[in-house]
């Protein structure tokens, strides 16, 4: 038998007595033999632990090694103290299970209860939610749930700044769940607010929420300043989209008066892993409530008055509610709330806070090292940026990507087209990498 | 696991000037930059002070470790939890998850430097085609529910592509099914027609012919279904949908028992998930990351979701490819659209692909077997004390609608919680929602004989208990950190956050 069964021969055959069985394909009989599987299935023979490793060696092999990264977009590098990833292993949180046994699952319910607190007060929300799977889908429901929060209104009005990547995923959830997305389109790298004023003046009656990203997807920190009373004398809510980490010195969707925060809280701490897992938060009003999809903590005492922990508002789950439940979502991204959870803890606020003033000193720095010899600049020079901005280059961006990484093993940005780069820096990239990109983005051609 | 609650809040550990981390230095200081930048106008800034913790590390290493001893998980003991399959976890599998060169990997990587990274999304895809029955996997959905939502978009996606978007808005969906299956109906825009149970508990085909017509989109179906019986009449079932226009969908929950018996594409499914954190072994940490791989049968690839992975043999400009771009990431216009911003759960899918490559074809042709065996053996020790409402073959899971003896008033929830006193997890309670009592039993092949046998003592033992001292089992728990928790109180005043609790 495998390693991971168990089983002896002796085991299988007392078993089978008890089962009234004479061997594992009687268990099966009721299954139509023109079902049978005929063959193994074609996959390689088991491998030991030392084939594993290797064959996973062999894979990252053929990945080039990139241990400098200025890409953003949405997810940054950021650094992570160890001390996270040792508790995150633990395996009585990694093993556990989703904690409807609230009595051997305090654990699991406690941490949530600290990210839904941390969550809050980064946010300047009321509550959050135990999370989502990642910012895109955090921003879909967001929309999902303004409609469902909107009697009668069905349309959505979402900037054009807002990440391309987000984007698609609301727009994809939209578009099955019948609910309609117009573009607000952008001014000068923000969202135009004369274009949002013009669709309330002439869809107000229609529109269930407003959609506007800060800081946006070329890295500008948009003035959302009296937005949320624009779109409040429509009776439509105002979403925010947001970077978590950015949040400990930029204004907050609370103090802008929005109805509901979403994003990505990959920037606190959580490895860019090729994509993920990553954590989608969503934070609301306390009126929104009961229109909150996926799972909430809350906090109570047990049958001794023990201040104690257990999942909450269950009435608007699908295990509930089927059909008529606020989201199909069924899990939150547990593990990755312990993450953040660990990690904002060890950093705290005055830890983000130096992390965002090195991040921008760093992105000022690598601005000026680019654009020093005057065959880049900025797309939007006026605009306020944190640590992420556009550059426009008069080399190929492509040339810019494929020597950095060759040369230098750093990646430089994310391409938005052929001459602009989308660049970001964090605390983790030092002087000598920014020096070392400006020296290979001159030899540019 | 700790019967002693430790209970604290991070919160409550906070001292003003303690710290748990150093800013890395870059190196640059502020005179180093001379250029005129925009500076962050006040308005834009944040105002309200920002409270998070103030802790060192050794408070906040020690706060989280003595957190999680409050906490149960299979590496603990014994989940014999019905539709959850909470297998053990295996250790390799974390370590390939973190290796080095993926953790740092950023999503935006261009592929001629991730190329490794590719080929793991390609491999682990192709794999579970093979498992499936399937032409082609997205890795892209982040749990089993976005699976089954992502199914049902490349269902309606394809009716579109017929002329047919409009007219076909029904899926058919079992008295029995996961509450994921009608809520990602609905979520997707679709019309849910519930299909009714025969007393074993299979789909009743009768009941079935006069919901299709040329409205039905799909038929949502977990073979073996929630009660952990085998349809026998799939082929029948997929043959009557088929003939109505409608596509299959195979809720991958139940794959487990099928795993080295047979695949769901083999009995006439169109579109399948699976749950990576169920059949592939990777950890449920609580409630999440997962992953929910959905695979379609041929000609229905293209309209798997955006961003898709795909192996060339010639470039676009038809060169032979080479290492550096033999992999490529696409975006396709007929595509679905987009359930993810990136690849997916990528470091979920790399614990099951060390999964699949350490069992391997001879591994993978044992587990299914084992399961059904493991739960079949349960279901036979247990069955003179509980009532048993199916009889017959089961696979992996089967349900108990209680006690056999009534008379006690011991319910399943009851017996649920004192089985947390015994050192287990509860089973699934309460559903399937077909009987009132419903004890859903699935203990997955990693569990040995003694292990078995040690919970099989102890149902016997709580049926004993029931008509021997009922109270001791009706008040249960009693030896866990907390014993029940006031949940109406919970609903009714919600406290979300650390501020809005009372010291």
């Amino acid at each position: 038998m495998h390693r991971y069964f168990p089983h002896t021969q002796a085991d299988i055959k007392e078993m089978l007595d008890r089962c009234g069985a004479d061997s594992l394909d009687d268990l099966y009989g009721d299954v139509d033999p023109s079902l049978r599987l005929r063959q193994p299935y074609n996959l390689p023979e088991g491998m030991d632990e030392r084939a594993v490793r290797r064959f996973f060696d062999r894979l990252a092999g053929k990945n080039l090694p990139v241990e400098v990264c200025f890409a953003g977009g949405g997810f940054y590098d950021h650094g992570c103290p160890a001390a996270v990833k040792s508790i995150a292993s633990r395996s009585e949180f990694l093993t556990a299970y989703t904690p409807y046994q609230p009595e051997i699952s305090q654990g699991t319910l406690q941490y949530i209860f600290e990210y839904q607190t941390m969550m809050a007060r980064l946010t300047g929300m009321e509550i959050s939610n135990a999370s989502m799977y990642d910012g895109a889908t955090a921003t879909a429901e967001a929309v999902l749930m303004a409609v469902a929060s909107q009697r009668k209104r069905n349309l959505v009005l979402v900037s054009e700044t807002l990440s391309p990547d987000v984007r698609r995923v609301v727009d994809t959830y939209a578009r099955y769940h019948g609910v309609e997305i117009i573009t607000i389109p952008s001014e000068n790298g923000e969202t135009s607010r004369a274009e949002l004023t013009r669709l309330l003046e002439t869809r107000g009656k229609e529109v269930a929420g407003v959609v506007v990203p800060s800081p946006n997807y070329y890295g500008i920190i948009e003035d959302h300043e009296g937005l949320a009373d624009l779109c409040h004398s429509y009776k439509a809510l105002l979403i925010i989209n947001c970077v978590a980490s950015d949040l400990a010195v930029l204004r907050t969707p609370g103090e802008l008066g929005a109805d509901i925060a979403c994003g990505d809280a990959q920037s606190l701490g959580i490895p860019l892993s090729f994509g993920g897992p990553y954590l989608g938060f969503l934070c609301s009003t306390k009126s929104l409530m009961r229109k909150m999809p996926g799972r909430i903590v809350g906090a109570t005492t047990d049958s001794e008055g023990r201040r104690c922990f257990v999942l909450t508002l269950q009435a608007r789950e699908q295990h509930i509610r089927r059909e008529k439940a606020t989201s199909n979502i069924c899990s939150n991204q547990g593990l990755m709330t312990l993450w953040v959870s660990v990690y904002m803890s060890l950093v705290g606020a005055e830890g983000l806070r130096e992390i965002n003033e090195t991040s921008r000193l760093t992105a000022l720095y690598l601005l000026e090292k680019m654009t020093a010899d005057g065959r880049a600049r900025l797309r939007y020079p006026s605009k306020p940026f944190l640590n992420e901005f556009l550059l426009e280059t008069d080399y190929p961006v492509d040339a810019l990507i494929a020597a950095a990484v060759k040369k230098a093993d750093i990646l430089p940005g994310i391409k938005i087209d052929d001459h602009t780069i989308l660049m970001a820096a964090t605390e983790m990239q030092t002087r000598e990498d920014v020096d070392r990109l400006a020296d290979i983005a001159k030899t540019c051609v | 696991m700790n019967r002693k609650v430790y209970g604290k809040l991070i919160f409550e550990l906070s001292r003003e000037g303690r710290r748990g981390y150093a800013t890395p230095k870059s190196g640059i200081s502020p005179e180093d930059v001379s250029i005129k930048q925009t500076p962050i106008p006040s308005s834009m800034t944040r105002k309200s002070s920002l409270s998070l913790p103030e802790v060192d590390e050794p408070t906040v290493v020690r706060h989280y470790n003595n957190m999680s001893t409050n906490n149960f998980g299979v590496d603990t003991g014994f989940y014999p939890l019905g539709s959850c399959t909470m297998k053990y976890n295996p250790k390799i599998n974390e370590e390939m998850a973190s290796h080095r060169l993926f953790a740092g990997l950023h999503p935006s990587t261009p592929a001629f430097a991730a190329q490794g990274a590719l080929e793991l999304y390609w491999t682990l895809q192709k794999a579970l085609c093979e498992i499936g029955g399937m032409e082609e996997f997205t890795l892209n959905p982040f749990a089993g529910a976005q699976g089954e939502l992502t199914g049902l978009m490349v269902i309606r996606t394809y009716h579109a592509s017929r002329g047919e978007g409009e007219k076909r808005r029904k899926v058919i969906i079992p008295d029995s099914a996961h509450g994921t299956n009608p809520a990602s109906a609905a979520v997707c825009g679709l019309e849910v027609v519930e299909v009714k149970s025969r007393p074993d508990g299979t789909v009743d085909v009768a009941d079935l012919k006069p919901l299709l017509d040329d409205t039905v989109a799909a038929m949502m179906l977990t073979n073996p279904n929630t009660l952990g019986i085998f349809e026998k009449e799939i082929p029948a079932i997929s043959a009557l949908v088929h003939e109505a226009g409608g596509l299959m969908y195979y809720d991958g929950a139940n794959l487990n028992p099928l795993l080295g018996v047979a695949r769901p594409g083999d009995m006439g499914f169109d579109v399948m998930h699976v749950n990576l954190h169920k059949t592939f072994s990777t950890p449920h940490g609580g409630g999440g990351p997962g992953s929910g791989p959905v695979g379609v049968r041929k000609g229905l690839e293209k309209f798997l979701p955006n961003p898709k992975v795909v192996r060339r043999t010639v470039t676009p400009d038809g060169f032979p490819v080479n290492e550096t771009n033999r992999y490529a990431v696409e975006y396709s216009p007929v595509a679905l659209g987009s359930v993810s911003a990136t690849l997916g759960n990528f470091a979920v899918q790399a614990r099951a692909l060390a999964y699949i490559l350490t069992l391997g074809s001879d591994g993978l042709m044992e587990a299914g077997k084992l399961a059904t065996l493991n739960a079949t053996y349960i279901k036979e020790s247990l069955k003179d004390l509980y009532l048993l409402p199916i009889e017959g073959l089961s696979k992996h899971e089967f349900v108990f609608d209680g006690l056999r003896d009534k008379s006690t008033g011991v319910t399943t929830l009851n017996i649920a919680k004192r089985l947390l006193d015994h050192g287990y997890h509860a089973p699934t309670i309460y559903f399937p929602l077909l009987f009132h009592e419903s004890l859903m039993i699935e203990p997955t092949e990693t569990e040995s004989r003694e292990t078995l046998d040690e919970f099989i003592a102890a149902m016997r033992e709580i049926a004993r208990e029931a008509i021997e001292d009922p109270e001791t089992v009706k008040t249960a728990p009693h030896l866990t950190p907390v014993t029940r928790p006031d949940d109406t109180t919970a609903a009714l005043n919600p406290v979300l956050t650390f501020d809005n609790l009372e010291p």
